[in-house]
């Protein structure tokens, strides 16, 4: 393992097959929690921390089922451990930062039903990443997770103040940008292999 | 239709509901993840579909025969896990039937777990109501999440490839427009419909508005 292969796996998750623009993972608070930029860092946040530590007992559980030969209870697994760190990261939350608690609302609790932590677990497993592979990619799959809500708040903040048509306001208009946003990431293609 | 109606609406309308009125996909906006990610051949789509409706189908039923049972403090997780039980067979089961197909879907069979489709059924109907109900809760609603994946993937894959289940529709006449397959399409394809849905029911309220006030003077 060389430090440039690590490197295209972060650039790779983050940017060229961004999680959200390009693989379509955590789509609902991509569109449900980007109405404001402060509120889409911290659950960018968030999310990347769920990942980090879903993605570091996601390897060990892979490794220990495989082991007992009984890999069909992976995917149980997994889900009962992204559920038990989510329930973790809310009551942290709730003791720090009771304000943020609040912003983030239901949307905390359904970072379990979040696809995007679940798609970083499945995919390090169905790619075979080592340890330290696995945690890269975890780490850039919240960045790049973290970047579209982001760019996707500072555009919608921008769009409360123009006039758009009453046909495409809501989900449709929201839509539309982020296929634009996703166009515009399919720029990265070819930054690593 | 109207409010004076019985509090309970006859079976069939559970059904009929998820096909139009609450259609998961243009109305709720329910599990758009796979809806966007898989829609890119009518194909996929429709496998996905089935997919889905499988998982929701026997989880409605376990979840309904077993509303009794389950603690209020740990039913998601309880939710949750059955519901994984239930993708983890299907999972089997499609790779079992077609190697392809489960190369095509990848990793978002296992995702079905994740969509918040199912657990919202779970949670607001069948932890409440009887099985029979549940079934025909879980019948409409992946009926309906199925035709609207499907809605997608027909038109990306009409406008991406030019073709519709792998046929080739316009020989050399049509220059496919890549962008639909590509992910961006995807957001494209859903927002054109959303306007279509939306625009159908501007104009259903206007004729409303239209024919009561005709009716008033």
């Amino acid at each position: 393992m060389n430090e440039s292969s690590l490197f295209s796996i972060f650039l790779g998750a983050c940017l060229i097959n961004n999680f959200v623009l390009a693989y379509f993972l955590g789509i609902c608070p991509f569109l449900g929690v980007s109405a404001k930029v402060e509120t889409a860092s911290r659950m960018g946040a968030a999310v990347t921390f769920v990942m980090l530590v879903a993605s570091a007992c996601g390897y060990a559980i892979n490794s220990l089922l495989t082991a007992l030969g009984v890999p069909f209870l992976r995917l149980i697994a997994f889900i009962v451990v992204i559920a038990s760190t989510v329930q973790l990261v809310e009551m942290f939350v709730r003791k720090t930062s009771p304000a943020l608690f609040q912003a983030l609302g239901i949307f905390l609790p359904l970072i379990t039903t979040n696809c995007a932590i679940l798609g970083v677990v499945l995919f390090q497993t169905n790619r075979g990443y080592g340890f330290v592979e696995a945690l890269v990619f975890a780490v850039g799959a919240g960045v790049g997770f973290t970047l579209a809500l982001v760019l996707m708040a500072g555009i919608r903040e921008k769009l409360e103040l123009a006039q758009a048509p009453d046909l495409v306001q809501g989900a449709a208009v929201t839509l539309i940008i982020a296929g634009i946003l996703s166009l515009t990431f399919m720029g990265f293609a070819g930054l690593a292999s | 239709m109207s409010a004076w109606e019985e509090p309970t609406p006859p079976p069939a309308d559970e059904m009929i509901k998820g096909l139009w009125r609450e259609n998961p996909v243009f109305v709720q906006l329910l599990g758009m993840c796979p809806v966007l990610a898989v829609s890119n051949s009518a194909v996929n789509a429709l496998a996905m579909g089935l997919a889905t409706t499988f998982v929701l189908l026997l989880s409605n039923l376990l979840v309904s025969s077993l509303r009794h049972f389950i603690p209020r403090q740990v039913r998601i997780a309880t939710y949750i896990l059955i519901i994984a039980t239930f993708v983890t067979v299907v999972d089997y089961l499609i790779q079992a039937i077609s190697l392809d197909l489960h190369k095509a879907l990848g990793a978002f069979i296992s995702l079905i777990v994740v969509n918040c489709l199912i657990l919202g059924r779970a949670e607001a109907f069948a932890s409440k109501n009887g099985v029979f109900r549940s079934l025909l809760d879980a019948m409409g609603m992946g009926m309906g999440f199925t035709l609207g994946l499907f809605a997608l993937g027909a038109v990306r894959e009409i406008l991406g490839a030019g073709s519709l289940f792998g046929v080739d529709l316009f020989h050399d006449a049509f220059e496919p427009w890549v962008v639909m397959i590509l992910p961006s399409g995807g957001f494209f394809t859903l927002a054109a419909w959303l306007l279509v849905f939306n625009a159908i029911r501007q104009r259903r309220e206007r004729l409303d508005r239209a024919v009561a006030g005709g009716a008033a003077s």
